[in-house]
C-alpha cells in the first residue's frame, strides 16, 4: 500500500527517570512484563506492516533495542534499527534517516504508544483525502490511580488541559488548528482565512495527539529540508503544515508535472481540465478545494494542502507512555480493562500467574494482577492490581497494591507497597513501607524505612 | 416542440419496437412478444433458435433425447393449451403487464436472449424469480421451476421435490401435484392470484413447468436414490418434449450434485446460460439476488468489505444489496494494510465511492478508469503467468472490490467491458511494457472519445435546441446538462434555468451555485413544486445514468416524475446521455434493478434537530425506509435522446447499442 513505517523509539527520556536508565531505555520499559515497544511492533505486525525502521536515540540504547528486537522478532518482522545522537528532536531524527525513506507515504509512530487503533485507519483516511499529513487523535486519558474514589476526582481537577487544543472542521475530518496545551497561555490565535474558508470550527481540548502520523513523503522531506530549525514533529512540523494549509508552500507532487504538460500539448490539457472539472464537480468538495477555486472560480488557483485527522473511537485504547503516571496507568490498564493488548490469556480469576510462580500459604493474588515467571511469594501475602515481574522473591506478609514490580526484585517480610514502581534488582528489606514512590534499578532500601511520594535512585 | 410532437408519435412503444429489428437481433425480441403471438409456429421456432446455443453446450444427459426431441416437442407444447387448470398459480403481483406481454409464446427464447445479451443480466435473473415458474418454461425447463423453488425457500424446494416425485410416473395425467407445488411457490412469492387475460400463455407455461418438475423429480430420484428407475425412465420419455430446452439447461445443472444447490446454481446460470461463447467473456457475471441466502453467504465469505445487512429492508427490494451504512467504511479503513493485492489507487477510489466522495456516472467512471490506469502502470506479470490472463483476473478483483464499495453504474460496467476486451485482444507478441502502455493509451482514448469528446458533441447538438427566451428545467445535477447550459450561456443565448432538486442529496444546490457564479439566471425549487413550475418551462433537459434498449431512461430517482409532469404539460423532455452509457438490457420498471441508498439519509433532516420522529426507526420492525437511487422513465415520456451520435428518438436506442457493440468497440 505504499507506506513505510518509522517507529520513533526514543532514548532515555528524562520524564521517566528513575525508571529508565542506561540499561533500560524507554523502549524496553516493561509493561506487563513486555517491553513497551513490543506493543507498537505487534500493532504494526497485526496490520501486516513488516518492514519497519526503528529510530533510537543513542548508540547504546540502539544496540540494546536492536538486540532485543532481533531476538524477539527474528523471523516475523524485518526491522532496521537506526541510531541517532541523543537529545535530538523527532524532526531531526527523521532528517537523519531521510535517505532510507522511499515510499510515497510515511507512517510515523511513536514507540511509546500503547493502543489498539489499527494504523490502517489512519492510513486510509490519509489516502482517501490525499492529505499531506494525517494525525491520529484519541481521547485524552483520564489519568490518576485506579481507585476511582476521591483521589481520582482530585487529580482531574488538579491537571488543567495539558494535552492539546485541537480545531476541527464540522465533518471532523480536517485539522484546522493544533497546539500543545502546555504552550497555550491565555489565548490562542486562529487564522482568519481558515476560519473564513471553513465557516465553522470546533475547538476541542479533550483530544490528544497520539503521535501517529501519516505523512506524504515528498512534503515531509521538503519541510524538513527547508525549515532547518524545526525540531519536533509535533511542535513544529505539524502546526506548520496545519497553519499553512490554505497557502501551501510545499509542492505537491504532480502539480509541476501538469504545468509541463500544459506547455506541450494544449489540446490534451484542455481535455484534462474538462475532466478534472467533471470529477471535481461530482465530488463533495472539501473547503480546501472551494477555497482554492476562489470565490468566483476564475481566480488563479490557490495552492492548498490538506491536513486530516483521524479520531479514534472512544472504545479504543490509546495511551502514550510519556510519564511515570502514564507508566503505572498503562500497566494497570493492560492487565485490566485493556487486557486484550497484553496478549496473555487470563485465568478464571482474571489474573495471570505464571505456572512456575510459587505462592505461599494464604497468599492471595487478586484480579487484574500479573505474576511473572519464577517468582516466589511467602505466606499471607496479598497482591492487588499489580504487576510483578520475573524471578522476584517476596517474603511473607507483604502487601502490593497498584504497583509495578519489575524483575529480580527482593522484598523482605512485612513490606507494604502502594502505588509504586520498583525497578529491577531492587532490594527491599523488612517492613519497608512505600507509597507512591519510584525506586530506581539496583537500589537497596534498608529495613523499616517509610517513604511517601519519593523518587529513589542510586546515585 | 417539433421534436416532441414527432417523438410523441413514435413511442407507442411495444409494437413499434418490433419491426425495428430483424429477428436475428436479439434485444428487441423481448419487445416483440405480442405481435408475433400466434403461438405454435413460434414455439416451434424458439427451440430452433435455441438450438443454436445448445451446439456449444455439452451433450444432454439422456442420450436418446436429442434425436427424438424435436418431433415430440410440438405436440407437447401444444397440449398444454387445453389445460386451463393452474393458471392462478402463476402471476405475481405488480408484474402482470410484463408477464402478459412476455408470456406470449416467443418470449421464452427472447427472454433467454435478454439474459445472454444483457451485459449485466442481473435484471434478467431478477425477472425469473418474480415471474413465477410457468413463463419461461418453454425455454428453460428447469429454470423457472427452480427459481420458484429458490424464491420460496427451502420449504418450497422440498415440496417441489416431493411433488415431482409423486408426479414422476406421468405428469401429463397429474398436473395437480405440480400445480400445487407451483402454488406453493406462488403463494410465497405472489400476491395477486388471478390473471384471466393471460390465461393461454400461462396455461402453456404451467405444463412446461410440469415438465420441468418432472426433470426435477428425475434428478431428485437419482440423487436421493428414492424414485424407482422405471419411473425415472417414464418421466424421461415424457420429458423428451422439452429435450431441447433441457439440452440447454441440463449441462449446467449436471455439475451440481444436489437439486437444492442446483437451484441456486441454475439461478445464476439462468442469467448467462445462453451466452454465446464469444460474448461471454465481456459479460460481467449476473448480479446477485440478495434475497438468496446461500449465495449471499457465499459472497460474504469472499467479500473484501465487511458488510452487515440492513435489518429493515423493504420486502419488494430485498433482492438488491443493502447494508448497514456506517459500518463498512471504518471496517475497510481498519484493514487498510491487510488488503495487499489491492492497488492503492483502486483502494482510494473504492474508499471514495464508499464514503460518497465521488458520485455521478461520468465522474465515477473516470475515477475508476484512472485508478485502473495506475494499477496497470504498476503491474508486472508474475512469473509463469501470461499478462492477458493475470491482468484480467486482477482487474476483475478490483472490480469486485469496487462493487462491494458501491454497486457499479452501468457506465462503469460498459467501460470495464471495453477494458477487458482490450486486454483479451492484446496481441501475444507485445512485450509487457508495450502491452501496458497500449492499455493505458486505450483507457485514455476511451475517456477522451467516449466521455470528453462525446460531451462536446452533445453540447453542440443540444444547443441547437436552446433558443432565446427559453426556460430550461433540469433535475438534480448532471454534468452534461451543466456543460450544455454553460455553453449556451457563453454563446450569449438568453434563457433562464429552473433547477429542480430533491432530498436527500440536494445535488442541485451545487449545480445552482456553479451556474449562478457563471451569471446564469436560475430558479431553484424542489421536486414537490414540479407541477407548479412546469407551466412556465419550455424545455426539460435531463441527464441519465443509462439509456436502455427499449428506450427506458435509467436515471437519478425523480427523473421519471419530472418527465411525466413535463409530458402532461406538453413540454419536450430531452435526455442528454453519452452513448457509452447505453445498455442493451430491457427494463420495464425500476424495481428489478436499482440501488438502495442509506435509509438514514431520508429519515434525518439536516439542520432540523426537532424533526426526529424517525429516530431509532431501525428498531421498529414494521417500519421500513426505502431510499432508492435510480428510477426508470418509460420512453413514452421522452421526446428525444441527445447522444454523441445525434439526436434520436428513444426507439433508436437499440440501433446505437448494436452499432456501438459491433463496430465501434472492438
Amino acid at each position: 500500500m505504499d507506506f513505510q513505517v518509522v517507529v520513533l523509539a526514543g532514548g532515555t527520556s528524562k520524564n521517566l527517570v528513575p525508571l529508565v536508565s542506561q540499561e533500560v531505555p524507554k523502549a524496553l520499559l516493561p509493561v506487563a512484563n513486555r517491553p513497551v515497544l513490543s506493543y507498537v511492533l505487534e500493532l504494526l505486525e497485526l496490520s501486516n506492516l513488516k518492514d519497519l525502521i526503528v529510530v533510537v536515540e543513542g548508540q547504546d540504547a540502539a544496540l540494546r533495542v536492536g538486540g532485543w528486537i532481533s531476538g524477539a522478532y527474528v523471523d516475523r518482522l524485518h526491522v532496521e534499527v537506526a541510531a541517532v545522537p541523543e537529545d535530538v528532536g523527532t524532526a531531526d531524527a527523521l532528517r537523519a534517516i531521510a535517505h532510507h525513506l522511499t515510499a510515497n507515504n510515511i507512517l510515523v509512530v511513536s514507540g511509546d504508544l500503547v493502543c489498539d487503533v489499527p494504523p490502517g485507519a489512519v492510513a486510509a483516511a490519509h489516502r482517501r483525502h490525499d492529505a499531506v499529513v494525517t494525525a491520529m487523535l484519541c481521547s485524552a486519558p483520564v489519568s490518576g490511580p485506579s481507585e476511582s474514589g476521591p483521589a481520582g476526582g482530585k487529580d482531574k481537577t488538579k491537571k488543567p488541559g495539558r494535552y492539546n487544543i485541537i480545531g476541527l472542521d464540522p465533518t471532523k475530518q480536517f485539522l484546522l488548528y493544533i497546539a500543545t496545551g502546555a504552550e497555550v497561555e491565555k489565548d490562542i490565535r486562529v487564522q482568519k482565512s481558515i476560519l473564513r474558508a471553513v465557516g465553522q470550527m470546533e475547538m476541542r481540548a479533550d483530544l490528544m495527539d497520539a503521535h501517529l502520523y501519516a505523512f506524504k513523503r515528498s512534503v515531509l522531506q521538503e519541510v524538513l529540508d527547508q525549515k532547518s530549525t524545526f525540531q519536533s514533529l509535533k511542535q513544529d512540523v505539524l502546526p506548520y503544515l496545519v497553519r499553512s494549509q490554505l497557502r501551501s508552500e510545499v509542492l505537491l507532487n504532480g502539480t509541476p508535472q501538469a504545468e509541463d504538460n500544459g506547455n506541450e500539448k494544449v489540446a490534451s490539457q484542455n481535455s484534462q481540465v474538462v475532466l478534472s472539472r467533471l470529477v471535481a464537480n461530482a465530488s463533495t468538495p472539501s473547503f480546501h478545494e472551494l477555497y482554492a477555486l476562489g470565490s468566483n472560480g476564475s481566480a488563479p488557483v490557490r495552492r492548498t494542502h490538506k491536513c486530516c485527522a483521524y479520531i479514534a473511537s472512544k472504545t479504543k485504547y490509546c495511551v502514550r507512555l510519556n510519564s511515570i503516571q502514564a507508566f503505572s496507568d498503562i500497566n494497570r490498564d493492560v492487565i485490566g480493562e485493556a487486557s486484550h493488548l497484553s496478549g496473555y490469556s487470563f485465568s478464571a480469576h482474571n489474573n495471570i500467574i505464571h505456572p512456575s510462580a510459587e505462592l505461599g500459604l494464604k497468599t492471595t493474588v487478586g484480579p487484574h494482577c500479573m505474576l511473572g515467571e519464577g517468582s516466589q511469594m511467602g505466606d499471607k501475602c496479598s497482591v492487588k492490581r499489580s504487576v510483578i515481574g520475573r524471578h522476584c522473591r517476596i517474603g511473607s506478609n507483604v502487601k502490593v497494591v497498584n504497583s509495578v514490580v519489575m524483575n529480580h526484585v527482593t522484598i523482605g517480610d512485612g513490606c507494604s507497597i502502594q502505588g509504586s514502581v520498583i525497578c529491577s534488582n531492587v532490594q527491599l528489606q523488612e517492613r519497608v513501607v512505600l507509597k507512591d514512590c519510584q525506586v530506581g534499578a539496583g537500589f537497596v532500601i534498608t529495613a523499616g524505612c517509610v517513604y511517601k511520594g519519593e523518587s529513589l535512585a542510586r546515585k | 416542440m417539433d421534436a416532441r410532437r414527432a417523438s410523441r408519435m413514435v413511442p407507442d412503444p411495444k409494437v413499434r419496437h418490433v419491426g425495428f429489428f430483424t429477428p436475428g437481433a436479439p434485444p428487441d425480441r423481448a419487445q416483440s412478444g405480442p405481435p408475433e403471438s400466434s403461438s405454435p409456429p413460434v414455439s416451434d421456432m424458439s427451440p430452433a433458435s435455441n438450438s443454436l446455443s445448445p451446439v456449444m453446450i455439452p451433450p444432454p444427459r439422456h442420450a436418446s433425447e436429442p434425436l427424438s426431441s424435436r418431433p415430440v416437442a410440438v405436440p407437447v407444447m401444444a397440449s398444454p393449451l387445453r389445460r386451463p387448470s393452474n393458471v392462478d398459480s402463476v402471476p405475481v403481483g405488480s408484474y402482470n403487464p410484463s408477464e402478459s406481454l412476455l408470456g406470449t409464446s416467443p418470449v421464452p427464447s427472447s427472454s433467454s436472449r435478454i439474459g445472454d445479451r444483457d451485459g449485466f443480466s442481473e435484471e434478467s435473473s431478477g425477472w425469473f424469480p418474480r415471474s413465477s415458474s410457468g413463463k419461461f418454461a418453454s425455454s428453460f425447463p428447469s429454470g423457472g421451476f427452480d427459481l420458484t423453488a429458490v424464491k420460496s425457500g427451502d420449504f418450497a424446494a422440498a415440496a417441489a421435490a416431493a411433488a415431482s416425485n409423486s408426479t414422476a410416473v406421468s405428469v401429463a395425467k397429474k398436473p395437480a401435484g405440480v400445480s400445487s407445488t407451483e402454488k406453493g411457490g406462488g403463494a410465497v412469492t405472489a400476491v395477486q392470484s388471478e390473471l384471466p387475460s393471460s390465461k393461454k400463455p400461462l396455461k402453456e407455461k404451467t405444463t412446461k413447468a410440469e415438465r420441468r418438475a418432472l426433470q426435477e423429480s428425475q434428478r431428485a430420484a437419482k440423487v436421493f436414490g428414492k424414485g424407482s428407475k422405471a419411473e425415472g425412465k417414464k418421466s424421461a420419455l415424457v420429458s423428451t418434449g422439452t429435450a431441447l430446452g433441457k439440452t440447454v439447461k441440463q449441462p449446467s445443472q449436471k455439475k451440481d450434485d444436489t437439486p437444492l444447490t442446483s437451484t441456486a446454481a441454475s439461478d445464476k446460470k439462468g442469467g448467462d446460460r445462453p451466452t454465446e461463447k464469444d460474448r461471454k467473456k465481456d459479460v460481467p457475471p449476473p448480479r446477485m439476488q440478495f434475497d438468496d441466502k446461500n449465495r449471499v453467504d457465499k459472497a460474504k465469505r469472499r467479500a473484501v468489505v465487511k458488510q452487515t445487512e440492513a435489518r429493515n429492508r423493504v420486502e419488494l427490494f430485498r433482492h438488491l444489496p443493502q447494508y448497514e451504512h456506517g459500518t463498512q467504511l471504518p471496517d475497510l479503513e481498519l484493514r487498510f494494510f491487510q488488503l495487499d493485492p489491492m492497488h492503492p489507487a483502486v483502494y482510494k477510489v473504492g474508499l471514495q465511492f464508499l464514503a460518497g466522495d465521488i458520485f455521478g456516472g461520468n465522474a465515477r467512471c473516470v475515477a475508476m478508469l484512472r485508478a485502473f490506469q495506475e494499477a496497470i502502470k504498476d503491474y508486472s506479470t508474475p512469473p509463469e503467468k501470461t499478462l492477458v490472463r493475470d491482468l484480467t483476473a486482477k482487474i476483475s478483483s478490483y472490480v469486485s472490490f469496487l462493487t462491494e464499495c458501491r454497486p457499479l453504474s452501468i457506465s462503469m460496467g460498459n467501460a470495464i467491458r471495453v477494458l477487458k476486451n482490450r486486454i483479451a485482444k492484446l496481441p501475444l507478441t507485445l512485450s509487457e511494457s508495450e502491452a501496458k502502455s497500449s492499455l493505458c493509451s486505450d483507457i485514455d482514448r476511451f475517456i477522451n472519445e467516449k466521455i470528453v469528446l462525446a460531451d462536446k458533441v452533445i453540447v453542440r447538438y443540444a444547443n441547437t435546441k436552446i433558443r432565446d427566451g427559453d426556460v430550461l428545467l433540469t433535475y438534480g445535477s448532471s454534468s452534461l446538462v451543466e456543460m450544455i447550459l454553460l455553453y449556451a450561456h457563453e454563446l450569449g443565448k438568453q434563457f433562464r434555468v429552473v433547477i429542480v432538486d430533491s432530498r436527500p442529496k440536494l445535488e442541485g444546490q451545487a449545480l445552482l451555485r456553479r451556474l449562478v457564479e457563471k451569471g446564469l439566471s436560475c430558479t431553484y425549487t424542489h421536486i414537490n413544486a414540479a407541477s407548479y413550475i412546469m407551466h412556465e418551462v419550455t424545455r426539460v433537459f435531463l441527464g441519465a445514468s443509462s439509456v436502455l434498449s427499449n428506450g427506458t431512461v435509467y436515471s437519478r430517482v425523480g427523473t421519471a416524475c419530472i418527465a411525466m409532469v413535463a409530458h402532461a404539460f406538453r413540454v419536450p423532455v430531452l435526455i442528454c446521455c453519452e452513448a457509452y452509457k447505453f445498455h442493451e438490457r430491457v427494463q420495464l420498471d425500476s424495481i428489478c434493478s436499482n440501488e438502495l441508498g442509506d435509509p438514514d439519509a431520508i429519515s434525518k433532516v439536516p439542520g432540523r434537530m426537532d424533526v426526529n420522529y424517525l429516530d431509532n426507526w431501525a428498531n421498529k420492525e414494521n417500519l421500513q425506509l426505502l431510499n432508492l437511487i435510480y428510477d426508470a422513465t418509460p420512453s413514452d415520456y421522452i421526446s428525444m435522446i441527445i447522444t454523441d451520435y445525434g439526436m434520436v428518438p428513444p426507439t433508436s436506442v437499440p440501433v446505437i447499442v448494436r452499432e456501438y457493440r459491433e463496430h465501434l468497440w472492438i
